[in-house]
């Protein structure tokens, strides 16, 4: 299902204009207008500047190209933080550095699209838990990026792993849990100059269980369907309060002086996805929630992005990607709660041989760390299941498809020329235990060296702790 | 209902592992790379030989006297069955607001302190966790009650993975956490957790004879603890200690020798790598996960990939394997640790002969020694690479069904695709 935002068209997408919000109650009679109300969609902007690298090129390497090819003994090069050429062989520049990838392999760097570094970080205690705000099942207004801590040395021990962007998403608890942030994987002393730029925003939303569980005793939603009618009546909210806009615009576009509705953060976020600018990522396990979510999201028209956990996926594999939704998974876990008893090591696979979305993600700051063990396991479980999958077409399930559900594969997520050089060169073969991530680029600066204990991230939290400089 | 599948044992077996008949008694497990963890070491092309449910003979070679139903093992490996280390196995199905589990007790007058609480009286041999785990290598595992407020787990069992999931030894462990969450909800600090650990424990010992129920008694631990401890204090049932901290784990190796005769192992050991030499001296192994190279509190400061490592080299016996769900992922971890500087052999131990050792059960499993039970598996290839898989699984030398409840749910959806199959259910509509 396409989203157009022509039917809901309203004030929110093209208030772009820099002047902050300066509501004065006026008169409507009065002729003269009062200075037109608009809003900063982007008021936290990102500060990133990549790291500085040089022309590279590694060759004799083999490459995964993220999107479905694979070339053995080839170059990839990369300048000015894009990715210029990949092939058997390139033309290159000759002040490039040359890095002999003999026995290596190449890929685009991980893209982890579910992850709660930095609102979840280590230490986790309750000084830092910060991704639940579990005070009403509906808190579409906060915003994760206010609770990301860029010291969570989570963050480095990812990089080490070969991630290089992730979706730091708050917790699951509430029906509309709030925005999620996409951050490019640098050690960094603020979120801003850790935010991917131009990357949309997204919206996390959770099914079933965890709702319930929460507000239960805390006045609701108590059952799955008091969880739908929340929803239903937030996204309804939403489309009155666009109205609202869409009335104040009209008015104020015909030389009226209308009152600027009351900004109300909560129906932003959720005007946002209506008018298709924020991604709707949803945690979701069981097949029939997944597809009465797919239902209401006809009903309101707009888009899940992607079902996250969705661990009954391979149940309705087809009506994902009918649905055009992406289904971000883990490999193996199951059994810690109902919703996820139904678990089976072939689901990544078996979503992918519908041609549905299929993402690998962590939801976790160990499994974060080993992806590529991840996508390993699912492509060998499915081959082993009769699901013949080759390693360059899985490897869209850590980079190219998490990038799409994000909204940033026109940037990166693939070694194609043009893209962002964020790539990592392996040890070897990535589908393996025994292979590590060996150097890690982010837009073509080196954010990451196995052999370089300099280069080893340590955040400030561990300075001066046990265990500083070790190797982690 | 396991049991239903003698005949569809033969259609489970592997294409590529050949078998006349699995019902014979004798089975010969021929031209595999035999992993056995005895002092035979690694064969890279050995035979297996099983009768009567127990390991015969292993031996260099693919000759095969008669009488043995021959499994061709060419180009796989053979490892005994892997030992799950610390499981909740039997003892959980769901662990989340999905009916009891019994991997969690609070206190009642019975047993004040939860060293009485005995797990076999609990373990589930229809638990779909026991399949789920049986059909990628893990043959055995200590099973214990993971959630407790209590000062003591209760007493830990070691369960074969078998239809009736055996019990291969009770009373075999009792964990009993000394870190700093245990610390908060024991007086709220380490200065009173300790003191009631010894507390508890100078109690027991001054307690000659086990007051009877009719007579008086207002001790700290239950009469029904007192019993459950002594077999700690005489040194049968090892006590596994969890501690992170090294400053807590210095504190575990001072309690040993205050108590010299308690046989003590060194639970999830986050900064051991750090006391290594100490924990090698004291002959104290160790049971870790390790991945944890995150400071998750201020006690897991010095986590590290290498920490398996640093313990081998210092010679500490490594066991890795703590999960229940998942407890088949401790091959995976194991690799890992490989990865970041463990031997493989070390590797290999800490899933097998180790975790058999610190259980008191390798008079039982964890190696392929004549004798031991036959609990064997057949892999694709290396055990520890997240691509390769357990082929076939013997427990007591009989071929398990290598199917779980997973692999039906699977096969049911997979067979959805493919209308023209009509392989249809009853309850599951083809498109």
């Amino acid at each position: 299902m396409k989203h157009t935002s022509s039917k809901l068209a309203i004030a929110l997408a093209c208030l772009c204009s820099t002047v902050s919000m300066q509501p004065i109650a006026q008169a409507e009679e009065q002729t003269e207008q009062a200075p037109h109300v608009s809003i900063n969609t982007d008021p936290y902007p990102s500060t990133y500047t990549p790291i500085s690298g040089k022309p590279t090129v590694i060759i004799n390497v083999t490459i995964l190209d993220g999107v479905g090819s694979r070339i053995e003994n080839g170059m990839v090069y990369f300048a000015d933080g894009k990715i210029v050429a990949v092939g058997e062989t390139v033309d290159y520049s000759n002040d490039a550095v040359v890095i002999d990838g003999k026995g290596k392999w190449v890929t685009p760097g991980i893209i982890d699209n579910h992850s709660h570094l930095g609102v979840y970080p280590t230490p986790s205690v309750g000084s830092t838990s910060d991704g639940n705000e579990m005070t009403s099942p509906v808190t579409p207004g906060v915003w994760a990026e206010h609770s990301v801590w860029p010291q969570d040395p989570g963050f480095g021990r990812a990089l080490a792993g070969g991630v290089t962007s992730l979706q730091i998403l708050p917790g699951s608890a509430n029906l509309f849990g709030g925005r999620s942030v996409v951050l490019k994987n640098v050690p960094s002393r603020t979120m801003q100059d850790m935010k991917f730029p131009d990357a949309p925003y997204g919206m996390k939303m959770a099914c079933g269980e965890n709702p319930k569980r929460v507000y239960g005793k805390k006045g609701g939603p108590m059952t799955r369907m008091g969880n739908v009618k929340g929803y239903r009546q937030a996204w309804s909210d939403a489309q009155n309060y666009m109205r609202e806009w869409e009335k104040y615009e009209a008015d104020y576009e015909a030389g009226k002086n209308p009152k600027a509705p009351k900004r109300n953060l909560d129906l932003e976020t959720m005007a946002g996805v209506l008018n298709g600018d924020i991604r709707v990522h949803m945690h979701c396990y069981r097949a029939d929630e997944m597809t009465v979510m797919m239902d209401m999201m006809k009903e309101f028209d707009y888009q899940i992005a992607a079902f996250h956990h969705a661990v009954e996926g391979y149940k309705i594999a087809d009506k994902l990607a009918e649905n055009n939704v992406c289904a971000s998974m883990w490999a193996d876990w199951w059994g810690f709660k109902l919703e996820a008893y139904d678990g089976i090591r072939e689901n990544i696979p078996v979503v992918h041989a519908a041609n549905a979305c299929a993402i690998v993600h962590s939801d976790d700051e160990l499994g974060i760390q080993r992806l590529n063990q991840e996508a390993a396991k699912a492509w060998s479980d499915g081959k082993r299941a009769g699901i013949d999958i080759s390693m360059e077409e899985a490897w869209q399930w850590l980079s190219a498809n998490p990038a799409k559900s994000l909204g940033i594969f026109d940037k990166t997520g693939s070694l194609e020329a043009g893209k962002n050089a964020d790539l990592v060169l392996w040890t070897g073969n990535p589908f393996s235990t025994y292979t590590k991530a060996e150097q890690v680029f982010v837009d073509g600066g080196k954010a990451y060296e196995l052999g370089n204990p300099d280069s080893w991230p340590l955040s400030d939290f561990e300075v001066g702790q046990v265990g500083e400089g070790d190797v982690k | 209902m396991k049991r239903l599948l003698s005949l569809a044992i033969a259609t489970a077996l592997s294409s590529t592992v050949m078998s006349t008949s699995v019902l014979a008694e004798n089975i010969a497990i021929v031209g595999g790379k035999v992993i056995t963890q005895t002092k035979q070491g690694t064969l890279e092309s050995g035979t297996v030989l099983i009768k009567d449910g127990a390991i015969e003979k292993v031996s260099s070679g693919t000759n095969v006297p008669s009488g043995y139903t021959k499994v061709d093992a060419s180009g796989k490996v053979v490892t005994p069955g892997f030992v799950g280390a610390l499981t909740s196995l039997g003892l959980v199905e769901v662990a989340s607001w999905a009916g009891e589990v019994d991997s969690s007790a609070s206190s009642t007058k019975v047993s004040t302190t939860g060293a009485a609480l005995d797990v076999t009286y609990a373990i589930n041999p229809d638990s779909t966790l026991i399949d789920v785990s049986r059909i990628e290598g893990v043959t055995s595992a200590a099973t214990t009650i993971a959630n407790t407020d209590l000062m003591f787990h209760g007493q830990g069992a070691v369960i074969g993975l078998d239809d009736d999931a055996d019990i291969l030894k009770d009373k075999a462990f009792m964990v009993v956490n000394m870190d700093g969450a245990s610390a908060d909800s024991h007086g709220g600090s380490r200065a009173v957790l300790w003191v009631t650990l010894e507390a508890l424990i100078d109690e027991v010992a001054s307690t000659k004879k086990i007051p009877s129920l009719t007579s008086g008694w207002d001790g700290m631990n239950a009469r029904a603890d007192i019993k459950a401890l002594k077999g700690v204090l005489e040194g049968d049932i090892p006590l596994f200690i969890e501690a992170d901290r090294a400053a807590d784990i210095r504190q575990v190796l001072a309690f040993k020798k205050r108590h010299p005769d308690i046989s003590i192992v060194l639970l999830h050991g986050v900064e051991a790598w750090r006391v290594a030499d100490q924990l090698a001296k004291a002959n104290i192994p160790v049971i870790l996960d390790p991945q944890l190279n995150l400071p998750g509190n201020f006690e897991q400061l010095g986590a590290t990939l290498h920490n398996a490592e640093r313990l081998e080299k210092a010679g500490v016996k490594v066991a890795i394997g703590m999960e229940t769900h998942n407890i088949r992922l401790a091959a995976q971890h194991a690799g890992n640790a490989v990865a970041n500087g463990l031997s493989y052999e070390g590797g290999i131990a800490s899933l097998t002969s180790v975790p058999a050792m610190i259980l008191g059960v390798d008079n039982q499993v964890g190696s392929l020694a004549p004798g031991k039970r036959a609990d064997v598996v057949i892999w694709s290839g290396d055990p520890l690479e997240v691509t390769e898989a357990a082929e076939q699984v013997y427990i007591e030398g009989e071929a398990i069904d290598m199917s779980s409840r997973q692999t039906k749910l699977r096969d049911r959806y997979m067979a959805l695709k493919d209308v023209s199959a009509s392989k249809t259910s009853h309850y599951v509509k083809p498109q």
